[in-house]
């Protein structure tokens, strides 16, 4: 198991050094001089652009840039905003609020999504699984924007249940109906995937030995199916946390909700690039970390993994 | 070695009332074309302490009428008709409730597959302590802890406490297997079901547990309902056999007098072609069956007893041929990765060397693990050896590269056991047989076409089919296909990997027909790898016994069953079902 982890772990290095490499050249590849652009019409006085571009380490070659970067990111020096503003303390105060939302959404999906799986699975064809069935198509094929103003307009507007944008402070409870929206985007994937390992797993041998044993039906279910389905649904789950954090983008927007994808979105607009390029190094290490999490956890559930190689 | 426990009709003095008692048992599955029947109109009657056999092929219905006494079915089946008296209550009035108190308690089970009946992701020891609890054998906790050991240890698994802890895929299959002996007699039920309950293992190993499971059912007095396709195993382990046919039962009987004079014309090809009989009667050349009908339902006559004598007569003359293969201190070492960031070196193969003369058989036989489908992958070249040669015709195969290798393969084909997996599903059996003469260039359309048509007589399949797809064949017309892709590109070696081993008795005596015909026909050269001894002996000129990589024994093949020399092949022999059973006396 130890070995296991270990290895996990070196994978991500060199994932973490291409991702950040291929990020920084991206940037740094984009048309346009920013330097140049901080003077407006006006232009810049030449020998002050110079000692900007020398303080930034503009004018060195592009792989030395880079491991500034990297010497950067390592000490918590993620530059400055336009406006004078530490990265570092815009992502201290933006990346809680997005964590708070994506968990909150990944307890909607995770609860909603095996429930109905498995209800859906233990019935199959029957009416809830065909309502399900069309209700996970739907879910599929309506873009999160749609799904996010649908909400806002039925129960914030309509019903006044909750607010249609959330405050400052964004409190728990104002997240709530932006993270039924980030949950129902990808609810659906969750509640297929646990339909089919449920099916395939109630036609298991070991269940009908487990049913020859003489064990309860509920126990069955419980024991040798759900248990068995959750492995690669728990898996999925996992992945989807790096994709709500990172995809909260959009529905933050709409919400105003203070978090990493709203303030990255206005970051694009303005071009700010060491804004940019933190977040999305930030992003990158969220997804790697959850991938590791995840795969940690699949072997915490399937014992062949964890005894295995 | 402990004996076989033969059973002797005459010992029942332990077998008392009916135990169970099934009355015209109709069972259907539905599909789109709505109810089929599998199981049409079986009776049968077990008795207290008693063990019964119910014998038959694949789709005969055996095990659908086993699984309806728990009502263990698919979803999409279902009992129609008849009635399961077990002790006196009829199981199929009993509601999923009731059921649940049977299960278990008062009937257990024991499936086939020992690698997909253990939940792989909960502990052994969790797997049968929970059997106990639910059948109020024990009580959650130490007690159950101490109970299960103990079943372990009565199922014959050493260090069971250590071993209580560890997960399915820690255990090998007749480990497994021993453990889901453990849990279908753990609450000492009154009636066990074993549905080919050995039938993924070794022969030693099936031995060594099916005496095991003689002993304990005997010990408590349990009745046993035996499911095999194996006529010589049945007859070996239950006093009597019911032989299913198509869903119906056509004979039933004490096992050894419906052996010796069976009179179903159904049973009497059994018996003619259950390699594990016929090579019985070779051994104490007593009359065959004589008067039987032994014509398949595709008109292919299947008397193994007379295509292995042939063969014997044959075999003298091209003995002296030339070697078409020659196999000298073949060796490989596979590296197997140990978890950590090393590997260990595994020698699968050990200085192996044997070779085969044009025209004739030669069998390499050994239980799983012995490296006999390696040599299999060496002589095809699909893998390189780590050392040794390989010399096919005078040519060393570590030479043979690009033009060379290509025109060898045309000369040496495989035939694989799976005769599911082998076929691509979506080419059509016209397209399957053709394919190794589009790959090599050979003839236009037209002569590949009517290649094909040949090929399809030569395996006795009728024309018609070259338009159809592998999903509408039966297993038997599959591996016909495959032989006849193999003889496609006309070689002289034909390499067959377990190539019978999949098959029913009946069609695997009709595929042992075939090559046979085939083989004095076009003087074919075989490398027949198999696991199992008593298809050896109607099939090869020469045997080669391996085990753990090494040959142990190597002989013509009278030789190693008339005087077998090593200790391995005489278990070997000893454990090839039905081999105590005295046919004819």
């Amino acid at each position: 198991m130890v070995w296991y982890i270990l290895r996990r772990v070196l994978q991500v290095i060199p994932v973490f050094l291409g991702a950040t490499l291929l990020i920084y050249f991206m940037v740094f590849a984009l048309p346009g001089d920013p330097i140049a652009a901080l003077g407006g019409d006006r232009g810049l006085n030449p020998a002050v652009a110079d000692a900007i571009r020398s303080r930034y380490h503009l004018d060195e070659p592009f792989i030395v840039q880079y491991f500034y970067y990297l010497q950067g990111i390592f000490t918590g020096n993620l530059g400055t905003t336009f406006s004078g503003q530490p990265v570092s303390e815009i992502l201290a105060r933006t990346l809680p609020v997005t964590f708070r939302l994506a968990i909150i959404a990944i307890v909607i999906e995770a609860v909603a999504g095996i429930l109905i799986g498995l209800i859906a699975g233990l019935r199959k064809n029957g009416a809830f699984d065909t309502v399900s069935l069309l209700f996970s198509l739907v879910l599929i094929s309506m873009p999160i924007f749609v799904l996010a103003f649908l909400a806002q307009f039925v129960f914030a507007i309509q019903l006044g249940w909750a607010r249609t944008t959330v405050s400052g402070e964004a409190p728990f409870s104002e997240l709530i109906l932006p993270a039924f929206v980030l949950a129902f985007f990808v609810v659906a994937n969750v509640i297929r995937l646990t339909r089919t390992s449920v099916i395939e797993n109630l036609d298991a041998d070991f269940v009908r030995t487990a049913t020859a044993k003489g064990l309860s039906r509920p126990r069955i279910i419980r024991v040798h199916v759900l248990r068995n389905s959750l492995i690669p649904v728990v898996t999925l789950i996992g992945t989807d946390f790096g994709l709500l954090i990172v995809g909260a983008t959009v529905t933050e927007g709409i919400f105003n909700v203070p978090g990493v994808g709203n303030t990255l979105f206005k970051a694009i607009l303005l071009s700010e690039a060491p804004t940019v390029v933190s977040f999305v190094t930030v992003f990158v290490i969220v997804y790697l970390i959850s991938n590791l999490l995840v795969d940690i956890l699949y072997a915490f559930l399937d014992p062949r993994i964890r005894y295995g190689k | 070695m402990s004996q076989p426990i033969l059973t002797d009709p005459m010992d029942q003095h332990r077998i008392g009332a009916p135990l169970l008692e099934i009355r015209d048992l109709q069972v259907a599955f539905a599909t789109q074309g709505g109810m089929v029947p599998a199981v049409n109109g079986v009776s049968l009657t077990l008795l207290q302490g008693e063990t019964l056999a119910i014998v038959g092929e694949s789709g005969s219905g055996k095990t659908t009428t086993a699984l309806s006494v728990i009502k263990l079915l698919p979803g999409s089946a279902q009992i129609t008709g008849g009635s399961i008296l077990f002790d006196g209550v009829d199981l199929t009035t009993l509601s999923e409730k009731e059921l649940q108190k049977v299960r278990g308690k008062q009937i257990g089970f024991v499936p086939q597959d020992p690698m997909s009946n253990l939940n792989p992701v909960w502990r052994i020891g969790f797997q049968v302590e929970e059997t106990l609890v639910a059948n109020g054998k024990a009580t959650r906790g130490q007690d159950a802890r101490a109970k299960a050991i103990a079943v372990l240890e009565q199922a014959g698994l050493s260090d069971a406490a250590e071993r209580m802890r560890q997960y399915p895929h820690q255990f090998s299959g007749g480990m497994r297997q021993r453990v889901l002996i453990g849990i279908g007699l753990s609450s000492t039920p009154k009636l066990l079901i074993a549905d080919e309950p050995t039938s993924a293992l070794d022969v030693t190993v099936q031995r060594v547990i099916l005496d095991h499971l003689a002993k304990l059912t005997a010990e408590s007095g349990t009745s046993v309902l035996f499911i095999t396709h194996d006529l010589g195993l049945a007859a070996e382990r239950a006093q009597k056999l019911v032989v299913m046919y198509k869903g119906r039962v056509v004979e039933a009987g004490p096992s050894i007098e419906l052996l010796q004079n069976p009179q179903h014309p159904y049973t009497k090809r059994l018996v003619a072609a259950a390699p594990s009989l016929a090579s019985q009667r070779l051994q104490h050349s007593s009359t065959s069956v004589s008067g039987a009908d032994l014509r398949g339902d595709d008109g292919v006559d299947v008397d193994l007893v007379a295509t292995a004598e042939d063969r014997a007569a044959r075999a003298k003359k091209s003995l002296t041929a030339p070697p078409a293969v020659q196999v000298e201190n073949l060796t490989k070492v596979f590296q197997i990765s140990s978890g950590k960031l090393r590997s260990e070196p595994f020698t699968a193969v050990d200085s192996v060397s044997f070779s085969i003369a044009k025209g004739t058989t030669t069998a390499l036989v050994g239980e799983s693990g012995s490296g006999k489908s390696t040599v299999a992958r060496l002589v095809l070249k699909l893998d390189e050896p780590t050392s040794g040669r390989i010399v096919v015709d005078g040519r060393d195969l570590a030479d043979t590269r690009g033009k060379d290798l290509l025109a060898l393969r045309r000369r040496m084909q495989p035939v694989f056991q799976d005769p599911f997996g082998s076929l691509d599903p979506l080419y059509n059996i016209g397209a399957t047989i053709a394919e190794p003469l589009r790959a090599h260039r050979v003839g236009d359309r037209h002569e590949q076409r009517a290649r094909v048509l040949e090929l399809l007589d030569q395996v006795s399949l009728p024309k018609q089919l070259v338009d159809r797809y592998p999903n509408e064949l039966s297993g038997g017309q599959r591996q016909r296909v495959a032989i006849a892709r193999a003889l496609a590109l006309k070689p002289d070696i034909v390499v067959l990997d377990e190539a019978v081993s999949a098959l029913d008795v009946l069609v695997q005596a009709q595929i042992l027909a075939l090559l046979g015909e085939l083989q004095s026909e076009l003087d074919l050269t075989y490398l027949f790898i198999t696991h199992d001894l008593a298809v050896v002996r109607l099939i090869a000129d020469n045997v080669c016994v391996m085990r753990k990589g090494k040959i142990v024994e190597a002989a013509s093949t009278s030789e190693v069953f008339d005087n077998p020399r090593e200790q391995y092949t005489q278990e070997l022999l000893a454990a090839i079902p039905g081999a105590g059973i005295k046919l004819g006396a």
